[in-house]
C-alpha cells in the first residue's frame, strides 16, 4: 500500500548515505523511525533486525509472513521476531512491495545460481559476516532470512518464483518504526548477476527520526 | 531410480503425531517419509552433521530453483551452496517451506488448553517447542531454528501474495524420498502445520524408512533438473573429494 510520510528530513537526527556494496549497522531505539531512500532506483537493501538486548531474538521471515497471511511487505506489515514478538512496523512506503523470500546473495549461492567461477564476486553475506565480526554482538549463527527492501520477487499461484525488474525508482522510500530497541544490519546489495539492482548497484540514504 | 526394498532398507519405524525425531543421515542414504493416515505434516530442519553452522536455507533453495513449492527434482540447499538433501521421489508435487511452525501460544489459541496434567501423552505438543527440544539434544537451540520445510502441506499464494493452506492435500500412503548428498543431521517433528484450519488437535503419524539409495549418478534426476543443481551437486561432491579418492585408491 502506497503511503507517504509526514516526517521532515530536515528534522532527522541522523542522515547517512550508504554506498553500493557496503554494510551498515545502526542501533535504532524503540520509538525511533528509520527511512531507507532508494536514491537512484531499483536498489535492493538486504536488511536484518536483532533485539539489541538479546541478539538471539531476530527478525523472522516465516513468522512475519504467517502473521500477516501474505508474502510481500508494505505499509502496515508488522515485522515479527523468532520469538513471536513485534519488532517494528512499516509505517510508510512509496514503493509498494518488498521481498522477504529471496534472502541475501552469497559467494556460494552465486556459484550455484550462475557459475562455479563466480565465487570471487562481492556479496551481501560477506557484508553481513564482516559487520558481525566487527560488531561482536552477533555472528553467522544469528543470520536468518532477511528483508530485501525495494526488491520484486513475485510468486505465481502455480508455485513459481522469479526475480523481476524492480518496481522501485529514484527517490522512493520505506519507513519503519522500531517497537523494541533494535540493531539494524544492512547490506546495500552488490549483486551484478540478476536484475535485483538493475545490474547497477547504487547508494541509498538512511534517515532516523527520534520519537 | 533405486527403491526402498528388502535389499536397501536399513531401518523402518513409525513416528506418532506430535512427536519429534533426529537422525544423522549418511551421504548416499535416503529417508522416505510416508503419510500413514492422510493429513500429516512433517516439519524438518537439516544441518551439515560435521558443522551445524551450515544449515538448510529456505531463500537459497527457492531462488536457486526459481520455485516456491518443493517437489521431486529439487535440492534442499544449505547457506554454503551445498545440496544437503535431494528430493528423489515425491507422490504429492508440493511441500511448503515458508510458514514455519506454531508455538505454544498459537496452539493454545487454536485448540484450547491441552495440558499433560489432563491428557497425559496426548497433550498438545507444539512445533516450536518440539524443535527446541530436539535441537537441544545436539547442542543447538533457538539461534539454529531457521525456516523449515513442512512436508505434506501445501500453501499457495495469489497475485497479491495472500497465502492459503490447501486442506486435504496429502492422503494415506503419500510419500517423499530425501537423499542425503552430504552427512546430514535431520531434526523433524510431526506437529500440525501452523495454518491447518482443522479445529481439532489431531496430529498424524508418519512412517520413517532409512534406505540405501547411492550417490547421484551422471544422469541423476536432481542433477539434470536444472543447471543450478548440477553445480550445487558438484560443489557438494568437492566436500568429499578426499574420501572418494581414498575409496578408489585402496592401496594408497
Amino acid at each position: 500500500m502506497l503511503t507517504e510520510s509526514r516526517l521532515d528530513p530536515r528534522l532527522a537526527s541522523h542522515s547517512q548515505v550508504v554506498a553500493a556494496g557496503e554494510p551498515w549497522v545502526y542501533d535504532l531505539r524503540a520509538g525511533q523511525t528509520l527511512r531507507i531512500v532508494d536514491l537512484e532506483g531499483n536498489q535492493a537493501v538486504d536488511t536484518l533486525f536483532f533485539n539489541a538486548h538479546d541478539p538471539a531474538e531476530r527478525y523472522s521471515a516465516v513468522d512475519t509472513i504467517r502473521g500477516q497471511g501474505a508474502l510481500y511487505l508494505t505499509t502496515g506489515t508488522r515485522l515479527i521476531s523468532n520469538a513471536g514478538r513485534l519488532m517494528a512496523e512499516i509505517v510508510a512506503d512509496t514503493c509498494g512491495r518488498h521481498d522477504t523470500l529471496g534472502g541475501a546473495c552469497a559467494a556460494e549461492s552465486n556459484q550455484v545460481r550462475y557459475a562455479l567461477e563466480k565465487r570471487f564476486m562481492h556479496s551481501c553475506r560477506d557484508n553481513f559476516l564482516l559487520a558481525a565480526a566487527r560488531d561482536g554482538r552477533f555472528s553467522k549463527r544469528d543470520i536468518g532470512h532477511n528483508i530485501n527492501f525495494f526488491m520484486n520477487v513475485p510468486v505465481t499461484p502455480e508455485g513459481e518464483l522469479s526475480f523481476e525488474d524492480g518496481i522501485s525508482a529514484g527517490g522512493k522510500y520505506v519507513e519503519l518504526r522500531a517497537v523494541m530497541d533494535l540493531i539494524v544490519l544492512v547490506s546495500n546489495c552488490p549483486q551484478l548477476n540478476n536484475p535485483c539492482n538493475a545490474y547497477n548497484p547504487t547508494p541509498v540514504q538512511m534517515l532516523v527520526w527520534d520519537a | 531410480m533405486p527403491e526402498p526394498n528388502a535389499d536397501t532398507v536399513a531401518h523402518r519405524e513409525t513416528l506418532r503425531g506430535g512427536e519429534s525425531w533426529s537422525f544423522r543421515l549418511q551421504r548416499g542414504f535416503a529417508l522416505r517419509l510416508t503419510d500413514l493416515e492422510g493429513g500429516a505434516n512433517v516439519a524438518l530442519l537439516a544441518f551439515n552433521a560435521a558443522e551445524p553452522l551450515e544449515r538448510y536455507n529456505m531463500p537459497d533453495t527457492l531462488k536457486a530453483q526459481h520455485t516456491f513449492r518443493l517437489t521431486r527434482g529439487h535440492c534442499l540447499y544449505s547457506d554454503m551452496g551445498h545440496s544437503l538433501l535431494s528430493i528423489i521421489d515425491d507422490s504429492l508435487g508440493w511441500h511448503d517451506t515458508v510458514c514455519g511452525v506454531a508455538d505454544a501460544q498459537a496452539v493454545a489459541a487454536k485448540y484450547g488448553v491441552g495440558r499433560y496434567q489432563e491428557l497425559r501423552n496426548d497433550f498438545h505438543r507444539n512445533g516450536y517447542d518440539r524443535f527446541l527440544i530436539e535441537l537441544s539434544k545436539h547442542g543447538l537451540g533457538k539461534r539454529d531454528l531457521v525456516a523449515n520445510v513442512n512436508f505434506f502441506s501445501k500453501v499457495t499464494a495469489d497475485g497479491e501474495g495472500k497465502i492459503r493452506f490447501v486442506p486435504g492435500h496429502s492422503g494415506p500412503g503419500a510419500h517423499v524420498d530425501l537423499r542425503a548428498d552430504m552427512n546430514v543431521l535431520l531434526v523433524l517433528h510431526t506437529c500440525p502445520h501452523p495454518l491447518d484450519p482443522s479445529p481439532d488437535y489431531a496430529p498424524k503419524s508418519v512412517e520413517l524408512t532409512v534406505w540405501r539409495c547411492g550417490l547421484p549418478a551422471a544422469d541423476d534426476l536432481c542433477r539434470g533438473s536444472r543447471p543450478e543443481n548440477a553445480r550445487g551437486l558438484e560443489n557438494t561432491r568437492r566436500c568429499f573429494c578426499q574420501q572418494d579418492w581414498l575409496a578408489t585408491h585402496a592401496d594408497a
